[in-house]
């Protein structure tokens, strides 16, 4: 049986399914008495879908406008 | 560039547009909108070459991704990353919010941790880390990329993405504990 940081360790290379077939079942043992590892599990799909909820930046409206004026002056040049 | 071309590049390049942005300001926080510049012009003499339209929008982010590293390149005057692997690796940001318990009287004690955190702070965070550990979890975690088309964006090995990738995590979930514990979001001391 693994410890809990070797579970840990390799907590959201399991979730992306990184890891082997070996040690994904030597982690999945391990989670099926460990309720504390299951709560890292569970913060681990927590902190993932955190990552992708901040992934969107707004462009302020001045940036986009020079960026645009980049492509119309890139198509100019290129004539 | 013949006009098909021209025409086809700024359709990709406008609609992409929010993306490059969105990538940049994490990969290089203020000089975001010179690093979507650079990629502009790289990709608009390049785009000829592509063969397969259908990845245009990843070549377009890879192309971002090696300007982004071209200006961290030169503006990265020290090692950055001087945690020691031991203690990184060890690390659990989950018991360390249960451990120190910021929030008394959550239910959810480990959530409102995460509600604390705006969109700057987020952005604040990720630019603290080295940018060999963000641009991975970025474009990953963040941008939806899987590690084998990341792999080829940066030209390293899947293998080489996987540790990198392992490793910002870890960073990530230590610096946003420092973080919340720096810059007051924490409310330990509110009930004591």
């Amino acid at each position: 049986m693994i410890s809990c940081s070797d579970a840990v360790r390799q907590l959201w290379e399991f979730l992306d399914g990184a890891v082997t077939a070996e040690d994904r079942a030597r982690i999945e043992e391990h989670l099926a008495f460990c309720r504390r590892c299951c709560g890292e599990v569970e913060f681990a799909h927590e902190l993932r879908r955190f990552l992708a909820g901040h992934a969107a930046e707004e462009v302020p409206s001045d940036v986009l406008g020079r960026l645009r004026s980049t492509l119309d002056q890139l198509e100019e040049d290129d004539r | 560039m013949a006009t098909a071309d021209a025409d086809h590049f700024r359709a990709l390049a406008t609609r992409e547009l929010p993306r490059l942005y969105s990538v940049a300001r994490r990969l290089v926080g203020p000089e975001a909108e010179d690093a979507v510049q650079d990629c502009l012009l790289k990709a608009f003499r390049g785009f000829p070459a592509l063969e397969n339209p259908d990845a245009a929008p990843a070549w377009l982010v890879t192309v971002l991704v090696n300007c982004c590293r071209d200006r961290g390149r030169r503006n990265t005057r020290r090692l950055e990353d001087s945690t020691a692997d031991e203690d990184l690796d060890r690390f659990s940001l989950y018991r360390k919010i249960a451990d120190e318990d910021p929030f008394p009287y959550s239910d959810s004690l480990h959530l409102d941790f995460l509600a604390q955190f705006s969109r700057d702070d987020v952005r604040a965070v990720l630019l603290s880390l080295p940018l060999l550990y963000r641009a991975p979890l970025v474009l990953v975690h963040m941008e939806g990329f899987s590690t084998r088309e990341v792999a080829a964006m940066l030209d390293a090995p899947v293998g080489t993405v996987l540790s990198r990738l392992h490793r910002g995590r870890k960073l990530f979930e230590r610096r946003l504990w420092d973080y919340a514990d720096e810059n007051g979001l924490l409310r330990r001391e509110a009930v004591r």
